[in-house]
């Protein structure tokens, strides 16, 4: 991808948003279940994880631009989308088992936070890989930018 | 004042003139975007869009199952760019080896490019869908002008035969020129020698048919020099290497490159490309960020100076950095049989056993004079716009003008300025435009990039309605599905 600042950012926030939330609707109460925790609980887990990147991700956008200028071509190979989950979930981790993430009142096992971390990571990796472009002719002549 | 010269008019309101690579993406975007075939006219003298792009391709030593420069998603035949000619080649070969290099590419492998054929195969069934040939006219375009009552008249001249009179006219209220390279340019010294000696044969251009050099080579040991350090020079090499492995040849091959790249290169450490063994390696023709990233995103906002400034930091000649090509150079200076050296060549002239010396000096001041039985120019210099009859008559008479590069000045939605006539307006994409706001103009994406500013531009002035979501959705299911338009 070839990726401008606002063009990641808005990227990521539409992307967690649709793709993001559609998985996380899917996913959560299996991801979850013999946790004893209700549905509403469950879901509430899911979504502040998902706001929570959503978050960091600004900054961490501003971190990647920052890299991506020490390279010739301005560009932002695919794998680095992928493999960008390593620091992005491991910090997220960190701050959840610090127990600093708000409106997380229960304790959330390492297993369900991965499963459901990496299926929504992936998920909008393959998205933003190819069928985002169907409904957006625009998106990828502009850097990202949907607005 | 047309009608009363007797030639007949025919009334449409879009026309593109060239019917290569650049109106046929103009066209489909137009036809997915709602337009019907009554609408459009492609003047045109080739039978099928990629025709001299093939042509181009198969002389420059890129035959059909051999790889273009292109990426993976830049498909002529498909606005979207997906699935990407990679995922369809895994899909079509059963081998999931093209995905896997296109998910570690460029820092694992080399960029993925798609076959030449591949290309061809997929443009011909597209060409089908927007039922591409009922809107195409052929004859040879003489000019484009400005019509008194708004809109241009574009005069024809049909093939002998093809029509009762000379010429025809379409009068219409847009019209789109993608005219290709207006033609080739020698490197001076290799200009003069060929028009003082009528030498043909011996000096040739890359992008001519020179199969004669590679046949001679293989009848007896000989010496090439090849100028030029971009691409086209990368080919020639191959070709020269393959054949050499392969028929066992005892070929060699002088390499003489105007500016010998010796390492990283760049004004700051924000701007530095990758080079070496005389080459400046870039993947693709120019940083992949003019197709959508940030340097679009730069270029869009200068003009004049600082816009001739921005190319030229991002511009020079280069070729990507291929493991396969790297060995084969690697061996042939290991070997003595490839010698790559800088040098500006002053003159070429006969020797007195009929083949070729080049006075060539380096910037140490090193004199050299290899002889050889051919030299290859590979450096791909283009001929003036001027030299194309339908830019010049534009640059003459229409009002058109120069950008900093020299070439036609465009809009950022690719409307030559200056050209406007009434509420109609007169666009143009590909190389004639190099220069302007957008850079990448001479490619696969640079010209759909064009094609969906004009289309867009076209949708605003009420001309079709524009492509969103829900309809770009629905046009591609259509295409997967290979259902016409």
């Amino acid at each position: 991808m070839v990726p401008t600042l606002f063009g990641r950012i808005q990227t990521r926030i539409f992307l967690l948003a649709t793709v993001g939330v559609l998985i996380t609707l899917a996913i959560m109460p299996l991801v979850l279940a013999g946790s004893g925790l209700s549905l509403g609980e469950r879901y509430m887990v899911g979504f502040v994880i998902l706001a929570t990147v959503t978050v960091l991700g600004v900054v961490w956008e501003f971190i990647y631009h920052f890299l991506m200028q020490f390279r010739w071509e301005k560009d932002w190979p695919s794998l680095f989308g992928l493999i960008t989950l390593l620091n992005e979930g491991v910090l997220v981790w960190i701050l959840l088992s610090a127990e600093v993430v708000p409106f997380i009142e229960v304790e959330v096992g390492a297993i369900p936070f991965w499963i459901h971390f990496l299926v929504v990571w992936i998920g909008i990796w393959l998205f933003a890989n190819g069928p985002m472009r169907v409904p957006f002719i625009r998106w990828r002549f502009r850097g990202g930018r949907l607005l | 004042m047309v009608a009363g010269a007797g030639i007949p008019v025919y009334d449409v309101p879009f026309v593109t003139v060239g019917g290569g690579i650049g109106s046929f993406v103009t066209v489909d975007y137009l036809r997915i975007y709602g337009v019907p075939t009554s609408h459009i006219r492609i003047l045109s003298n080739i039978d099928h869009p990629w025709q001299t792009y093939q042509f181009l391709t198969r002389v420059s030593q890129i035959p059909i199952p051999e790889r273009i420069r292109s990426d993976s998603s830049s498909r002529p035949d498909n606005l979207w760019g997906w699935p990407s000619y990679a995922l369809e080649e895994a899909w079509k070969d059963k081998n999931l080896g093209h995905l896997w290099n296109v998910l570690t590419e460029p820092l694992l492998n080399d960029y993925w490019t798609p076959r030449a054929g591949t290309v061809f195969q997929n443009l011909d069934r597209e060409a089908k869908r927007i039922r591409y040939w009922d809107m195409l006219v052929k004859g040879q375009v003489r000019m484009v002008r400005r019509r008194v009552g708004g809109g241009y008249f574009t005069i024809l001249t049909p093939p002998e035969g093809a029509a009762t009179t000379k010429r025809v006219a379409f009068r219409s209220r847009f019209v789109h020129i993608a005219v290709g390279y207006p033609g080739l340019r020698f490197l001076p010294d290799l200009q003069e020698f060929r028009e003082k000696m009528g030498d043909y044969q011996h000096v040739v251009n890359a992008y001519e048919p020179h199969e004669h050099v590679y046949e001679f080579l293989k009848t007896r040991p000989g010496t090439v020099v090849v100028r030029g350090g971009g691409i086209v020079a990368s080919r020639v090499l191959q070709r020269l290497f393959d054949d050499r492995r392969k028929f066992n040849l005892q070929t060699q091959i002088v390499h003489i490159f105007r500016t010998f790249v010796t390492g990283s290169h760049g004004p700051h450490i924000w701007m530095r490309r990758k080079g070496g063994d005389g080459w400046a390696y870039q993947g693709f023709n120019y940083p992949k960020s003019v197709w959508g990233g940030q340097l679009k995103a730069e270029m869009r906002r200068l003009d004049g100076a600082a816009r001739a400034q921005k190319y030229k930091d991002m511009g020079g000649t280069n070729t990507p950095k291929r493991r396969h090509w790297q060995a084969q150079m690697r061996e042939g200076r290991n070997g003595s049989f490839y010698h790559p050296f800088q040098g500006t060549v002053d003159r070429v002239e006969r020797g007195q056993d009929g083949r070729l010396v080049s006075y060539v000096r380096s910037k140490d001041g090193t004199l050299r004079q290899p002889v050889s039985d051919y030299i290859i120019d590979c450096t791909g210099l283009e001929a003036d716009i001027a030299e194309h009859r339908v830019l010049a008559d534009l640059l003459q008479n229409s009002g058109a003008y120069r950008n900093p590069l020299n070439r036609l000045e465009v809009e950022r939605h690719f409307e030559v300025k200056g050209t406007a006539s009434g509420d109609g307006a007169l666009y143009a994409s590909g190389t004639a435009t190099l220069g302007g706001y957008f850079p990448g103009v001479d490619t696969f994406l640079g010209l759909q990039v064009a094609a969906q500013e004009i289309a867009d531009d076209l949708a605003r002035r009420g001309f079709c309605k524009k492509l969103g979501p829900v309809r770009s959705t629905a046009q591609w299911f259509k295409w997967a599905f290979n259902s016409q338009v």
